[in-house]
């Protein structure tokens, strides 16, 4: 089925997520998800933003937070929303080969981001004693950027899934609409994080 | 596959065919069996409640287990019985309005059924070890306090379902967008396809927030985290807060989608087209915009401030002026009408009244000043009972007496189910009316027992008399159920001489619900072809093959791994070999939901020659 004329055709359109009944629906959808998924990151925030200053005695924002890492995080996730834009421009030319490409550096770098997350609470946690359990404020903090951290994990897992399934068998638009939601998802977790960045980072760092 | 075929089938088949399903109208009968069987499970509950009440200082049942029975009747009544019985009914009407052949993800809506199902089961297996009881809205730090796995189970069970209905809200607004028939304009979908819109986009935005209360709560059951421990700086007001507003919306998600039923049933047997069609689609989006405004009315004597109180208490007081031009574009509808009262008829005219005293009652409770003698009297009980029974439930029962023909391809007996509305409609009244009164003096809501000579017996023994005829009055209905299987009237495509797309298609209707698209020349379409004379719905389309979506058992499986991680989330507390459930269920979850990604699934064609075999 795979082989479907179809969903092969010798001229693909120009932009084949959206070519098909399939596509439109999901390229909707996932709009629509990511209605829905604003109002979950809202709440978290204003969870955050309630319990950020309750820390029980515990250590606080300013004891924690390293700009220097934070930035890091975010140079690397802001890059990957950009490579995964590169990655959709060369869907929508039909060139696979550079889509894969471009998608294989953004998983690079959602790897490496998370990476940094994982040390960065690592380093709370071994160095701080900071933990979900400490405080409100710890409880708090790991449950937002823990969510955000939860999201990006399964958008990696999503992109590995896509590229290995289809990296033989190439583009059609069966699987272009897959590729383009995830490119949708992988912008949203990105603007989350610019929220984190500012809410608790530089938030963090100033009050 | 024609309806006559699947009849001869199997027990075994067909039962394989329903846990496999994809098509929008087995899913929206799925929906009405489970959600009909939580209803019977609440009632149940409700006459316990009741029955304990009946005299003061009852012991029918002990304390312990009557806050069990409160905490489970609101719980199953709102997530398990009230929304799913209205998502069946979008479900299998909202597609045939639209003039869509499914939904535009059938695969997400057979998961969001079966998601919703087992959460129920979940929180009800919880009766064997101890139910939730820090009543159904769980506040903490009760919640927190309360031993054992009840309120884990809540917070599983709910978490669950509440997935399960939020991807039925988003396919619903995909659908809507996407799918309508040419012709059918958004301006010319009937009331109860709007209402399903505005109902889907009040679900989107309003379950994340349960949805992350509910995981702040079980952060702080099952993992020590501290959101609402004081001793560590937590702050129990933000599961208020997260919980109303989810909270407030879903009563809008409940009637909304009652108002689009009505909607419905007016214009049809008063033969006249709908009062104020324009004025109705915007008061039903003021009242979603309103509905999100509103949630701290719930929080009044919390001490949010006078500032905040007064806001939210004239927020609240406006949305009586939608309600209000709703109200009155029915009644404008019923004027001059050619009026023929019936089962659904009755529901419906029964609804305005008791509903309009709910919505006043309302106003008094948007008070923010009044509210203080109000707040958690039996006042509030008698409120909400008169909006989500005189509005909801009357519209559920009006609407399986309206689409049960078209559903089940049989008319509900018009005697029994008279019979049902009168003992009913008197019943609800008997049981309801006088708590507003029992509230005024002062009792409250949730305790055991009261005391006696307190000018309280009279009214509880009343309110008790009423929930026994309300009982009588459901009984009665299953009964119909049973006799219309059996006995009932065959239906025709168009039983009621109705107006819109659903009743020009078989009774049931074909698996791929039109054969051709139909052409959509106005609001109300089939009324426009049947007063130009053509009697049927030309089509927009030559007859071609059709594409329909394939038949799946993943949704299933995926739930049931979900369901086990519930259960091992819940007990891991007490022993770490319960983690294995965890792992476990979250493999075979995710094992699917990889299968569902892996493996391509096209749909099938139902060809020319099919289609053409089958008669009209």
């Amino acid at each position: 089925m795979s082989q479907d004329h179809s969903l092969n055709p010798e001229t693909m359109p120009q932009d084949p997520s959206k070519a098909t009944m399939e596509g439109k629906h999901k390229h909707l959808g996932l709009w629509i998800f990511l209605g829905g998924e604003t109002v979950l990151f809202a709440c978290l925030f204003g969870t955050y933003l309630a319990l950020r200053n309750s820390t029980a005695g515990g250590p606080s924002s300013q004891d924690l937070f390293g700009l220097e890492l934070v930035f890091l995080m975010t140079i690397l996730l802001l890059t990957s929303s950009l490579t995964s834009v590169y990655a959709i421009y060369h869907m929508k030319n039909n060139d696979f080969k550079k889509m894969q490409l471009w998608f294989g550096i953004t998983a690079l770098l959602g790897i490496a981001f998370l990476a940094f997350e994982i040390y960065e609470f690592a380093h709370y946690i071994h160095d701080y004693g900071f933990t979900f359990r400490s405080s409100a404020f710890g409880s708090a903090f790991y449950a937002l950027v823990g969510f955000h951290g939860g999201h990006v994990a399964f958008g990696l897992g999503w992109l590995i899934t896509l590229m290995v399934r289809n990296a033989k068998r190439g583009l059609s638009l069966y699987n272009a609409p897959k590729y383009n939601t995830f490119g949708l998802y992988w912008h949203f977790i990105d603007v989350v994080w610019v929220f984190i960045f500012t809410v608790v980072y530089l938030m963090g760092m100033v009050s | 596959m024609s309806t006559a075929t699947t009849q001869k089938r199997g027990f075994g088949a067909v039962l394989w065919d329903y846990l496999t399903t994809v098509d929008h109208k087995k899913v929206g009968i799925l929906y009405l069996i489970g959600g009909g069987f939580f209803f019977l499970l609440g009632g149940l509950e409700a006459l316990i409640i009741r029955i304990q009440l009946i005299t003061p200082e009852n012991d029918f049942i002990s304390a312990g287990l009557y806050n069990e029975m409160i905490t489970m009747h609101g719980t199953t009544m709102i997530f398990l019985a009230a929304t799913p019985l209205l998502f069946g009914l979008m479900n299998y009407v909202m597609p045939l309005q639209i003039g869509a052949r499914d939904v535009a993800f059938p695969f997400l809506n057979s998961l969001g059924f079966w998601l919703f199902f087992s959460g129920g089961i979940l929180l009800n297996l919880s009766w064997f070890t101890g139910a939730p009881d820090a009543g159904w809205t769980n506040y903490a730090p009760l919640s927190l306090q309360s031993p054992g796995h009840g309120v884990d189970f809540y917070v599983m069970g709910l978490q669950l379902s509440g997935a399960g209905t939020l991807m039925s809200g988003i396919n619903f607004l995909v659908t809507i967008v996407t799918m309508r028939a040419p012709g059918m304009t958004y301006m010319r979908m009937p009331l109860f396809t709007w209402t399903t819109f505005v109902t889907s986009i009040l679900t989107l935005f309003a379950f994340p927030a349960l949805t992350v209360g509910l995981f702040l709560m079980m952060f702080d059951r099952m993992f020590g985290t501290a959101f609402f421990d004081v001793a560590l700086g937590g702050n129990s007001v933000i599961w208020q807060h997260l919980f109303w507003i989810f909270g407030h919306p879903e009563v809008y998600i409940l009637i909304l989608p009652a108002f689009g039923i009505f909607s419905e049933i007016i214009p049809t047997f008063a033969k006249k087209r709908l009062f104020g069609y324009t004025a109705m689609v915007f008061a039903t989006f003021m009242i979603a915009f309103l509905g999100f405004m509103v949630w701290a009315h719930h929080m009044f004597t919390v001490g949010l401030g006078p500032v905040a109180n007064s806001i939210f208490a004239i927020a609240t007081m406006a949305i009586a002026v939608p309600t209000g031009i709703k109200i009155f574009n029915w009644l404008l509808t019923l004027w001059g009408g050619s009026i023929t009262i019936n089962s659904a008829m009755l529901w419906t005219l029964a609804f305005i009244p008791s509903f309009t005293i709910g919505g006043m009652t309302g106003v008094m409770l948007g008070s923010a000043v009044a509210d203080y003698q109000y707040h958690d009297t039996y006042f509030v009980v008698a409120h909400f009972h008169y909006v989500i029974v005189g509005g909801v439930v009357f519209a559920i029962l009006a609407a399986m007496h309206y689409w049960w023909p078209k559903m089940f391809g049989r008319i509900l007996h018009e005697g029994l189910g008279k019979l049902a509305f009168w003992t009913f409609f008197i019943g609800f009244h008997l049981t309801f009316f006088i708590q507003h009164f029992l509230g005024l003096m002062g009792m409250p809501r949730r305790y055991w027992v009261f005391l006696e000579n307190q000018g309280l017996d009279t009214g509880n023994l009343i309110s008790t008399i009423g929930a026994f005829f309300m009982t009588f009055g459901i009984i009665v209905f299953l009964i119909n159920i049973v006799y219309t299987a059996m006995k009932g009237e065959k239906a025709p495509a168009d039983p009621w001489d109705a107006r819109t797309l659903e009743w020009s298609i078989a009774s049931p209707p074909a698996h791929y619900n039109f054969k051709q698209m139909p052409l959509v020349r106005g609001l109300d379409p089939l009324w426009i072809e049947k007063s130009e004379g053509n009697g049927k719905i030309t089509p927009a389309e030559p007859l071609d093959e059709i594409h329909m979506p394939n038949s799946s058992i993943l949704p299933l499986i995926m739930t049931i791994g979900f369901f086990i991680a519930s259960y091992g989330f819940i007990y891991q507390v007490d022993h770490k070999a319960w983690l294995i459930a965890v792992y476990g269920g979250m493999a075979i979850a995710i094992g699917s939901m990889l299968i569902r990604s892996l493996k391509d699934d096209h749909g099938h064609h139902i060809t020319k020659e099919e289609l053409e075999r089958e008669a009209d």
